[in-house]
């Protein structure tokens, strides 16, 4: 359990999975990818099995929510494992196509 | 939180792919490449232990590399004007020391005389040689960490220093581009200036979404023509004085001769009727865009999109016909409000100042701390009204709004009522010092093509299509009105002319 803070990078202990921390509810949250938890994405970790329940993949760029979307988080390197928290797989956000501008 | 994390991004999915083309030399970096020369400028920068990096130039390789450069390394990245006196430029250096300023070599001659700025060539910081050793750490993910300092145009005083942290950038591109969504033979013309923020997100967007970016250091019609046929641009933004060039300059051809151009974006000023309806004839296949945003905000806050482009000018309704000079609705996170003096929400169709809130906009600036209200929402000055359905009109800046005997008149609106002559080209509309009712009406305005300004027809043209308060008192008949560089009418040059 840890406190997710706006703009921290965290690392999948099952694949290369990484993320980074768009906006987070306050108070510990239990975050996994692939099942197990993940990791400050400068420490070291150990390489756990992937819970195949939990191996639908993320991909670059897209933006994670979950139910009440009081999370956020973008994934910045693909991965096998999904993302969840507290037990609940997260949802990929719609992005809405936008003309370019700049 | 970091704009580094954008360039990693592209770097680790693409690359191979082209990212920047110099359009004056042709040289290119790949998207590797730019990561890596990062790794090692960021270095070069943290040891000269300046606490800012500036840029003094044009548009080329060095301005990316700045940018992501100065982000690896933590500290703000401040472009600074080119055009500017050396005066100038001296004053807005001694408020960033002690700087790594990359710039000309006639430049870094005098300014890395001045005490705490360690002045290098371009071509130096560009060139891999100087650059030794890499940075072994990571950049720093904290989202309040300034990533640029940006000086407004001051056209109506010293210029402020906007500060940009990386989570109003970040939030910006997040929410409106999608990472990768460019095809690999997609190439922007970017020609806007690098110290201006539609440069700055240039960049940003062209990176997060792997788009190629050939830049036009120092834009002329004729070169920004060429450029777009030789790299098959796909997408360009323009201000409103570039894209009346353009079209001046295609003059006598039936279409523009790029098909492959599938957008072409503009903002930054007014865009006369004319020159659009014209751009959208020369252009047949492309999607035109307004964008309109500010410094303070991270760049575009509000988008006229090409499907209302196309509604707007097909259409027999008034108010969808209007939209057409409208700057679109709010981006996706954003909110736009109107108010009045007393900071009163106004009513759909009202005129007052231009209120916005959102994660991209920072409304704060060096020194002064932020301006942004209890509640996040930031004071434009600019001047505007929304209709029903949430399209933004702008007025012009709440400062120029003409007290005549207690009426407030808006210049815009008088302005597009002169522009709807046939014999006005351009018009700008100021106050002038008036004895019996505080302020004037006055106009400047430019002839069309071949056209005799007759100055009775003009004001009776206005009388019969405004209460006749608006009717300017003073008309003026000029070859051209000023405007700066990014397109934007310098109205108290207007004013001080108008007024001697």
């Amino acid at each position: 359990m840890t406190e997710l803070k706006t703009g921290a990078r965290l690392k999948s202990a099952v694949c290369d999975g990484e993320i980074m921390v768009v906006k987070a509810p306050a108070g510990d949250l239990d975050v996994t990818c692939g099942g197990a938890p993940m990791v400050d994405a400068g420490a070291d970790a150990e390489r756990v099995d992937i819970n195949p329940d939990h191996a639908v993949g993320i991909v670059i760029g897209k933006r994670y929510i979950n139910e009440d979307e009081s999370l956020e988080v973008l994934c910045v390197k693909a991965g096998e494992g999904s993302l969840a928290v507290d037990g609940n797989l997260l949802l990929q956000k719609d992005t809405k196509a936008l003309p370019k501008t700049d | 939180m970091n704009i580094m994390m954008l360039l990693e991004m592209a770097a680790g999915a693409f690359p191979d792919r082209p990212a920047f083309t110099d359009g004056n030399s042709g040289q290119t970096l790949t998207y590797g490449e730019l990561f890596e020369a990062a790794r090692f400028r960021a270095r070069t920068v943290k040891d000269s232990a300046a606490t800012r990096l500036a840029k003094l130039d044009v548009s080329n390789l060095g301005t990316p590399l700045s940018l992501f450069s100065s982000a690896w390394a933590g500290v703000p990245y401040v472009p600074l004007n080119y055009r500017l006196t050396n005066d100038e430029i001296e004053a807005l250096l001694k408020r960033v020391t002690p700087a790594y300023l990359v710039t000309q070599p006639e430049r870094a001659a005098t300014l890395g005389r001045l005490a705490d700025v360690n002045a290098v060539h371009t071509e130096d910081f560009v060139g891999a040689d100087s650059h030794p050793e890499a940075l072994a750490e990571e950049w720093s993910m904290d989202p309040d960490e300034v990533a640029v300092l940006l000086f407004t145009s001051g056209t109506t005083g010293v210029p402020k220093a906007a500060v940009l942290r990386h989570k109003h950038l970040v939030s910006y591109i997040l929410t409106s581009v999608e990472f990768a969504g460019a095809a690999e033979e997609d190439a922007a013309l970017v020609c806007v200036p690098p110290y201006h923020i539609a440069g700055i997100a240039a960049i940003l967007s062209s990176v997060y979404s792997g788009r190629h970016v050939v830049q036009l250091p120092n834009f002329t019609a004729d070169k920004w023509i060429e450029l777009a046929r030789v790299h098959k641009i796909t997408t360009a933004f323009v201000v409103p004085t570039m894209l009346a060039r353009i079209v001046e300059s295609l003059e006598g051809e039936s279409t523009a001769g790029m098909p492959h151009l599938q957008s072409l974006s503009y903002g930054g000023g007014k865009m006369p009727l004319s020159v659009i309806e014209k751009a959208m004839e020369l252009f047949p296949d492309t999607d035109f865009s307004n964008a309109y945003g500010l410094t303070e905000t991270s760049s575009t806050i509000a988008v006229l999109g090409p499907e209302d482009h196309r509604r707007a000018k097909s259409s027999d309704d008034e108010v969808v016909r209007r939209r057409l000079v409208s700057v679109g609705q709010a981006l996706p996170g954003v909110e736009i409000e109107i108010r009045d003096d007393e900071g009163r929400v106004l009513a759909s169709g009202e005129r007052g100042e231009i209120y916005v809130r959102g994660e991209q906009v920072s409304g704060e600036y060096e020194d002064r701390g932020s301006v942004t209200d209890s509640d996040g929402w930031f004071p434009t000055r600019d001047a505007g009204s929304l209709d029903a359905e949430g399209y933004l009109f702008l007025e012009g800046r709440a400062d120029d709004v003409i007290v005549r005997g207690g009426e407030n008149l808006s210049p815009g609106e008088i302005e597009d009522c002169l522009l709807s002559h046939p014999t006005v080209k351009d018009a700008a509309v100021v106050g002038i010092p008036d004895e019996q009712w505080g302020e004037g009406v006055a106009a400047a305005v430019v002839p069309a093509k071949g056209a005799q300004i007759d100055i009775d027809a003009l004001k009776a043209h206005v009388n019969a299509h405004m209460r006749s308060s608006r009717v300017p008192q003073l008309i003026a008949v000029w070859d051209e009105l000023p405007y700066n560089e990014t397109g934007k009418l310098l109205r108290r040059v207007v004013k001080a002319e108008l007024t001697t």
